[in-house]
């Protein structure tokens, strides 16, 4: 017991260590990418001036792209869960609107010894959950109404357990940053491509009457634009190493000792795997919050080397052998 | 030189050691208050619980007059059990007022087995619901209650811990513990249905 306790508050530990380290590595990121371009986009408009630029403009250009990143990273932490709630078409219930799930959550908060969450419902018959908030004290716990009907209470009370795990130990703040952040990331990408649609398409007939050279700021965002391609593959790489198996194992161990019944939680992640649904409202960027992958028809067809979540089977095989 | 190198460095060991030793003696005593504040608190949320508990029953007995008025005896058993919970003073009595109490309900919801009225009943539904939440927080608050005292009792007992409680009287916290009636019934799956 007392290992496992110490291991416990190392994860804690372990995930504000991440945090921290996530958006310190976004916002140096952010302020390189800004540097490079930023002198490439003087250099190609007017190379003279690129030689008279000194080292201090740079910096200020670098430290705009790391404070904007700042900025957008204090956002996410502090409103990150409203916009995933948001992204998710996920709305608030009170204790009248769903006495028994309401009672599973208070229950599972009173067994882990944390403040209660709020609790939100997403009208989607795929059954599904997540957790999402910064720390304990600002949580919410999301069910699908698949996953309330689906379930019988006992089943229930294991993925809430799985849920509040992933609360206690801090994993909901990692998971928000990297949703934001990858999320911006992402919006960015979509942002060039558009830019560079409508100069293509727009002002690049207009040019190609007076101007005979090709448009060198459309090229440096073509060039841009690439590389942020070329990057998000990689971003969601970062994104499966976070989720590691280890986490959601983890979870589901911690959940065990939460209700001390492990074949409520196996047996909830069977009813979850076999159902054919898909949830609509999950995108790439939500898809690792949740507790079995919501865009598994993706999965199955991309094999294992782009999944998200370990396989759902090894996740019920080791529940079952808890059982002495 | 070299001398003073040494000599620095002396200094240093003889200003450092202590100041080490006292830092973490401090760290370890809130520690090991903070521990203590913790199981203090998870006492204290068992009995919200609890309390919770005896306010929902005087309810139930009434949704259930109105259904299965001549089942008096299991009535007026609950309600005895629940004053008996109300007023007991000390962790013995109370554990034996809780165990006749939570007996007391699981008959009578047997009982109300035989009403099909009652059992359609919203109202009578919503507070069977209510009281196997509470009766299940009681048993998750006793859970991490006991979950804290293991904490709090192992860093009082490890090396070097153990020299700090023992120096400014810490004692050991209790485990809640079950008669051996109860404790088969936890050993089963959590949520019981009626």
């Amino acid at each position: 017991m007392a290992a496992a306790t110490m291991t416990f508050h190392n994860l804690i530990a372990e995930n504000r260590r991440n945090s921290l380290l996530l958006v310190v590595l976004f916002c140096l990121f952010t302020a390189i990418v800004a540097v490079v371009f930023g002198l490439a986009i003087v250099g190609i408009l007017d190379p003279e001036r690129l030689a008279r630029l000194d080292w201090t403009q740079g910096l200020l250009i670098g430290g705009i792209g790391g404070g904007i990143s700042l900025l957008i990273s204090i956002i996410g932490y502090y409103g990150g869960d409203r916009m995933i709630l948001a992204v998710s078409r996920a709305r608030p219930i009170q204790h009248a609107d769903d006495p028994e799930l309401f009672n599973v959550v208070e229950e599972m908060a009173v067994a882990a010894g944390t403040a209660m969450p709020q609790v939100y419902v997403i009208d989607d018959s795929a059954p599904n959950a997540f957790a999402t908030g910064r720390d304990p004290q600002h949580a919410a716990i999301t069910v699908t109404s698949g996953l309330r009907s689906k379930l019988t209470r006992d089943e229930l009370q294991g993925v809430i357990a799985h849920e509040m795990s992933h609360i206690g130990n801090y994993d909901i703040r990692l998971m928000l940053l990297m949703a934001v952040l990858v999320g911006t990331v992402a919006m960015l990408t979509d942002f060039l491509w558009q830019t560079l649609f409508w100069s293509g398409v727009t002002g690049g007939r207009r040019r190609s009457r007076d101007d005979s050279g090709g448009n060198p700021l459309a090229l440096i965002l073509i060039v841009f634009s690439v590389m942020l391609s070329i990057l998000a593959p990689l971003l969601a790489r970062i994104i499966q190493l976070a989720v590691s198996r280890e986490r959601e194992y983890l979870a589901d161990a911690s959940a065990v000792e939460l209700t001390r019944y492990p074949l409520a939680l196996a047996s909830a992640l069977r009813k979850i795997d076999d159902d054919p649904e898909v949830l609509e409202v999950a995108n790439r960027g939500t898809a690792h919050l949740y507790i079995a992958n919501p865009i598994k028809k993706f999965e199955k067809r991309a094999g294992s080397a782009f999944a998200s979540h370990p396989p759902i089977k090894e996740r019920i095989r080791r529940l079952e052998s808890l059982i002495r | 030189m070299t001398s003073l190198v040494t000599s620095i460095l002396t200094l240093l060991a003889i200003v450092a050691a202590p100041l080490g030793i006292v830092g973490w003696a401090v760290a370890a005593y809130n520690g090991l208050i903070g521990k203590r504040m913790e199981t203090q608190n998870s006492w204290s949320q068992i009995d919200v619980q609890l309390k919770r508990r005896y306010d929902l029953i005087p309810n139930l007995v009434e949704t259930v007059k109105g259904y299965a008025a001549h089942e008096r005896e299991t009535l007026e058993r609950v309600t005895q059990a629940r004053n008996m919970a109300v007023e007991a003073r000390g962790v013995d009595e109370q554990a034996r007022a809780e165990t006749m109490l939570t007996g007391a309900l699981k008959s009578l919801f047997a009982v109300s087995e035989a009403y099909p009225d009652l059992k359609a009943n919203q109202n009578f539904l919503r507070l069977q619901e209510e009281l196997t939440a509470t009766e299940n927080r009681i048993g998750f608050a006793r859970q991490h209650y006991n979950d804290v005292v293991t904490q709090y009792n192992s860093a009082l007992q490890s090396v070097p811990t153990n020299t700090l409680g023992n120096t400014f009287g810490f004692k050991s916290a209790e485990f809640f513990a079950l008669d051996a009636g109860e404790a088969a019934d936890v050993r089963r799956p959590v949520a019981v249905r009626f």
